[in-house]
């Protein structure tokens, strides 16, 4: 029963550390299947986080946060847009360059305008997303083995965590079963052919980059008001890049997504738990591997020896109508 | 690719599109600090002051220049061929271990000019070897550079922070740092340079890798315009198809440009470690191979303009550094925020204002309306 009890522990953290990491990974998803690459995804979380954990401390209210959160990451979505879409400039540049500006900004304006060394104030109830308890989960806890699992494992996340599963098939459907998605990875693939069609392949790049901007800002909000209490100074930590390692070992699949997330994320709450624990054969394993881990793998499976991850055709190539 | 542009002349492609570019740049980053409640002017005024005002604070410009030289010149030889090399980074922080290994190995045996060139090597086969890996990968396997370098900073992050951990740290020592080098590790200052104008080094850092950094210049100069490598590298980066019918041999040229690259990242390391900590501490790179891809942008990916950008970064980072102990409310971060903006401009959206430039320019001359006229149709 121990063991059990450890592993729902570390199901729960994993579900946890998951949560903003398939946000990201499918408002990756969404832009690079239309053929715009965001390496930015860690700035527009920054950004969202930032903009959350202001708006809500200023107003108490979780809706206004979540609300500034997509606005800021739709802002940063737009400028990325503008200059990878419409000036034709190089994807990865503009992406980068996100993320810089992002990382300083939310550091200067936070030190301005709250003085707390770069974060925002803490937050009070009213200013963060509670947990949602599923019916019946106090009642069902003793019931053994399946009792732990429905009220501890899957009751008790905020609103967004649900959210964010949820929006694994939702991204699917969108994406293969309506003509939006069609069009969409079929301009990530063969924009001349869409463009052929009469159809914008301007717009609808737009609109792909605005549907990142819209998880991104959920991602970031679910940072600084469901998982922790406020924006703090780098509070994501690389977890964009994570995201995009794990987009790219998901192939660029919502389905593979979900499982590449909760890896890299069972990965991260694993190093966590087991910081300095010498296991049975293989002795202590360095905790900098661990946190290496999701990086190595997505270098293995980028090289083709695990399975082939083969990039939308078009994507990093702006669209020139006329030649 | 089609250019959609007339040409414009040599002085407006290199210098004022830049320039203009960066006036942009700071332009916003002015905006920020209004934000923030202080002056802009005032903030140049330290700015300008923290970097040249003394001969101290000149050479901590020059230190920190003599770091962005080498990040920028590792991502300009990338660019060259085509391709990105995002992992300056990494590459600068492997490189260290080269440095540390050197140092620690010959630091009380061998004056510094002997462990110098030793020093050099080292950090650029750890460099070399850290960008050799995507390099070999984008090469055989297809995938893609800018990804691979991206997950190679992590892992060098963390590779780094074990080997200071459990390898480096002296026994008995808790901060994550090698033991401090003898006299055979530390680098002579530039004092005498400083002393030819009459200006006192103080305590900056300002040391004799600026005139590796000054060489390596040269040397990228050499490769790229002078040499068949270059050539070929440069064929490369303009149309891998055309390199391909002319015989080069795509991979062996990939991992040899991403090598020099990292070679060039890697040599960054011997200033901050032997130059000016004489240890190997964690995160000695401090974001310095990113600064580098604003410095080869700027620069246009030539060492003539390397050196100026890399300069004019030393200056922000040395001048920040004076801003923020003048105007508290503006921290050393935003540097941060101008070295994006100045990646956005000049870089993302570097053609934004060239069909306002290129309409000025030949509006006001009558003969290059008609270069216009038959250029551009």
């Amino acid at each position: 029963m121990d063991f059990f009890q450890v592993f729902i522990e570390l199901a729960q953290s994993t579900v946890r550390v998951s949560t903003p990491l398939i946000l990201a990974a499918l408002a990756g998803l969404f832009t690079e299947r239309a053929g715009v690459f965001d390496i930015g995804l860690e700035g527009k979380m920054l950004g969202a986080a930032f903009a959350a954990g202001t708006v809500a401390f200023l107003t108490q209210s979780v809706a206004m946060g979540l609300g500034a959160a997509i606005l800021v990451s739709v802002l940063l979505s737009l400028v990325h847009g503008y200059a990878s879409i419409t000036q034709r400039g190089s994807q990865i540049v503009s992406g980068v360059a996100i993320n810089f500006v992002v990382a300083g900004s939310t550091v200067i304006l936070g030190e301005a305008w709250f003085r707390q060394g770069g974060r925002t104030p803490a937050l009070m109830e009213s200013g963060r997303f509670g947990t949602i308890k599923l019916p019946f989960a106090d009642a069902l806890r003793e019931v053994p083995i399946l009792g732990p699992l429905y009220s501890n494992l899957l009751s008790g996340h905020s609103p967004l965590t649900y959210l964010a599963f949820l929006m694994v098939p939702a991204s699917w459907w969108i994406l293969y079963r309506t003509r939006f998605g069609l069009r969409l990875r079929a301009v990530g693939e063969n924009p001349g052919a869409v463009d052929t069609a009469g159809i914008s392949v301007i717009w609808l790049r737009y609109r792909a980059v605005i549907c990142c901007g819209i998880l991104c800002g959920i991602a970031g909000a679910y940072l600084s008001l469901a998982a922790n209490a406020g924006f703090t100074k780098g509070m994501t930590a690389g977890k964009g890049y994570i995201a995009l390692a794990a987009l790219i070992f998901a192939k660029w699949r919502p389905k593979n997504i979900l499982f590449a997330c909760l890896l890299f994320g069972f990965l991260d709450a694993f190093a966590i738990r087991y910081q300095g624990y010498a296991f049975p054969l293989i002795g202590k394993v360095p905790v900098q591997l661990m946190q290496a881990l999701p990086y190595i793998l997505t270098v293995i499976l980028l090289a083709g020896f695990i399975g082939k991850a083969i990039p939308p055709k078009a994507g990093g190539v702006p669209y020139v109508k006329e030649r | 690719m089609s250019v959609p542009h007339a040409k414009l002349p040599a002085w407006a492609e290199y210098g004022l599109i830049p320039l203009v570019n960066l006036a942009v740049a700071f332009l916003i980053s002015g905006l920020v600090v209004l934000i923030v409640g202080e002056s802009p002017l005032e903030a140049a005024y330290h700015m300008i002051n923290g970097a040249f005002g003394r001969g101290e604070y000149i050479g901590f410009t020059l230190y920190y220049t003599t770091t962005f030289i080498f990040t920028g010149l590792a991502v300009a030889v990338a660019f060259h061929c085509g391709l990105f090399n995002i992992g300056g980074e990494g590459q600068a922080y492997i490189g260290g271990i080269g440095v540390a290994l050197a140092c620690l190995s010959f630091d009380r045996v061998l004056p510094w000019y002997l462990l110098f060139p030793i020093a050099v090597i080292g950090a650029a086969f750890f460099g070399a070897l850290w960008a050799m890996i995507p390099g070999w990968l984008q090469a055989k396997r297809g995938s893609h550079i800018v990804i691979t370098t991206i997950m190679f900073n992590f892992i060098a992050a963390s590779l780094m922070n074990y080997l200071l951990n459990r390898v480096f740290k002296p026994l008995g020592s808790m901060s994550l740092e090698t033991r401090t080098f003898e006299t055979g590790g530390q680098l002579p200052k530039l004092d005498w340079l400083m002393s030819i104008f009459g200006l006192s080094v103080g305590n900056a850092p300002f040391n004799i890798s600026f005139l590796l950094a000054l060489l390596a210049a040269f040397g990228v100069w050499v490769l790229i315009w002078r040499t068949k490598l270059g050539y070929e590298m440069r064929t490369m980066g303009h149309s891998p198809a055309a390199a391909r019918y002319a015989g080069i041999k795509e991979a062996k040229i990939i991992v040899i440009t991403m090598m020099i690259s990292g070679a060039l990242a890697g040599m960054m390391a011997l200033n901050p470690i032997m130059g000016e900590q004489f240890r190997m501490q964690l995160d000695f790179v401090q974001g310095a191979g990113f600064v580098g891809i604003a410095v080869a942008l700027i620069g246009r990916s030539h060492p003539a303009g390397i050196i100026p950008a890399a300069l004019l970064f030393g200056m922000l980072y040395q001048g920040g550094a004076e801003i923020s102990f003048e105007m508290p409310s503006i921290s050393r971060d935003m540097i941060v925020i101008i070295q994006g903006l100045v990646i956005l401009f000049a870089g993302a959206l570097e053609h934004m204002f060239r069909p306002a430039i290129t309409r000025i320019i030949f509006g006001l001359s009558p003969k290059g309306r008609q270069a216009a006229a038959t250029k551009g149709a």
